[in-house]
C-alpha cells in the first residue's frame, strides 16, 4: 500500500473511526499488566498487578493523535507467592505504603512502518518520574456482541529497577524488569 | 485456670519446657528480625525462614503440651502480696495469649497463598488459604508488633523473677530452676 491509497482509505473511513475515548476494561478483566524479571539468570519470574485503571484515545487513521494513561495500584502485586508478595510490597521493593500508585501518561505516539506504535511518556514508579517508551501494537477493534465498541492493544517496555530507586540486589541478571500491558478499552 | 498449690516444686517437664521456650522465644525474635533484612545472595536467605517456621510450629506443639501439663499438674505455692500474685498471673496468661497470636499470625503469613508450612522436611502443616484480604501483610504487621510486645512482657516477667529472688528473697526463681523442691511456709 502506498501513501495515496492509505490516505484514500483514511478518507473513506473518516467518520466511521474517529478519534474516540476508551476506558480500559478492568471491570470485565479484559486487561492485564504483567511483569517479568530474571531469577538468578536461570529463568523468568513472572507476576502481575491485579488492580489498575486506565483510559486511552485512539484513532485508527491518526494514531499519532492517540494518548494513553494507566494507573497501577502497587499493593496489588501478585507473583503467586504470599511471602514473596509481602517482600515485594515492603521497603526493599515497591514500598507500597509510601508509593501506592504507579502511573504512565503518554506524551507522544509515533506510528511505525510495521504498524506498531512507539508510545513515549512519563512513568512514575517508586516516587521517581522518568520518561519511558512502550512499544505497542493493536490487536484489533470492532463491535462487541453486547452493543459496545472495543479496541485492544499490547505493549511492552522495560526499565532498570535501579533507575527508579530500587536497589535491592537481586544479582546481575535481574537488573531490568520487563512490563507487558494487555489492554482492551470500551469506547465511551 | 485454677490449680492446686502444692508444697512441692514444679515438675521437671514444666521446668524444661519453660526454659526451652525462653531460649526459643529469644532465638525466634532475633532470627525473625535478622532474616527479613537478609541479602538475596545470603546463604541464609532461604534457610533462615525455613528454620524460623519449622521451629515456630514445633514451639506451638510444645506449648500445647505445656498447657496440658500445667492444667494437669499442681503448682508450687505463690509468694508475695495478693496484688503481685494477681499481676504475675495476668502477665503469665498474656504471655500465653501473645505466643498463640504469634503462632497464628506467623502461620497466616506463610499460608496466605494456600502453601503449607514444611517443618524440617518431616511433615507439612496444611494451609487454610486466604482467610481475609491482604492476609500476608496484615498478619505480618501483627506478627511484628506482637513479637515486640511479647519480648517487652518477657522482660517484665524476668524482672519480676529477679525482684522475687534478690529483693524479696522468695524461692520463685530457684523453684523454676529446679534448685529447690521443698518450700516452707506459704506466703510472706
Amino acid at each position: 500500500m502506498n501513501k495515496l491509497t492509505l490516505a484514500l482509505a483514511a478518507l473513506c473511513f473518516t467518520g466511521a473511526a474517529n478519534s474516540a475515548d476508551y476506558v480500559v476494561d478492568t471491570k470485565g478483566a479484559h486487561a492485564s499488566i504483567n511483569f517479568k524479571i530474571q531469577h538468578l539468570g536461570y529463568s523468568w519470574l513472572t507476576g502481575r498487578f491485579n488492580e489498575f485503571s486506565g483510559t486511552f484515545s485512539y484513532d485508527e487513521d491518526k494514531p499519532e493523535t492517540s494518548s494513553v494513561s494507566i494507573s497501577i495500584q502497587t499493593d496489588s502485586v501478585d507473583s503467586n507467592h504470599a511471602e514473596r508478595d509481602k517482600h515485594l510490597r515492603g521497603d526493599d521493593f515497591l514500598a507500597v505504603d509510601d508509593y501506592p500508585e504507579a502511573k504512565f501518561v503518554s506524551s507522544s505516539v509515533v506510528p511505525q512502518d510495521d504498524g506498531s506504535m512507539q508510545i513515549t511518556g512519563n512513568f512514575t514508579f517508586h516516587g521517581v518520574t522518568k520518561p519511558i517508551t512502550i512499544m505497542a501494537y493493536k490487536i484489533g477493534e470492532g463491535e462487541d456482541p453486547w452493543g459496545g465498541y472495543r479496541a485492544g492493544f499490547s505493549g511492552t517496555t522495560s526499565f532498570a529497577l535501579k533507575d527508579y530507586g530500587i536497589d535491592y540486589d537481586l544479582g546481575p541478571a535481574s537488573q531490568v524488569v520487563e512490563l507487558s500491558l494487555h489492554v482492551e478499552g470500551v469506547r465511551q | 485456670m485454677q490449680h492446686t498449690e502444692s508444697a512441692r516444686g514444679w515438675g521437671l517437664a514444666i521446668i524444661i519446657v519453660h526454659w526451652l521456650t525462653a531460649l526459643v522465644v529469644f532465638g525466634m525474635f532475633a532470627s525473625g528480625l535478622w532474616m527479613v533484612g537478609l541479602n538475596y545472595y545470603s546463604s541464609w536467605y532461604k534457610t533462615a525462614p525455613f528454620l524460623h517456621k519449622s521451629v515456630g510450629i514445633l514451639l506451638l506443639l510444645v506449648t500445647l503440651l505445656r498447657i496440658v501439663l500445667r492444667l494437669k499438674s499442681s503448682r508450687p505455692v505463690r509468694y508475695g502480696p495478693r496484688k503481685a500474685q494477681y499481676l504475675a498471673s495476668v502477665v503469665h496468661i498474656v504471655i500465653y495469649v501473645l505466643l498463640f497470636a504469634l503462632f497464628f499470625s506467623g502461620y497466616l503469613i506463610s499460608t496466605a497463598d494456600g502453601r503449607g508450612i514444611d517443618v524440617f522436611g518431616w511433615f507439612s502443616v496444611p494451609a487454610l488459604g486466604q482467610l481475609f484480604e491482604n492476609q500476608e501483610d496484615v498478619a505480618g504487621d501483627i506478627h511484628f508488633y506482637v513479637a515486640w510486645t511479647l519480648i517487652g512482657l518477657v522482660c517484665v516477667h524476668a524482672l519480676g523473677a529477679l525482684k522475687h529472688h534478690f529483693l524479696d528473697k522468695h524461692p520463685t526463681l530457684k523453684l523454676m530452676l529446679g534448685l529447690q523442691s521443698q518450700v516452707g511456709e506459704k506466703g510472706e
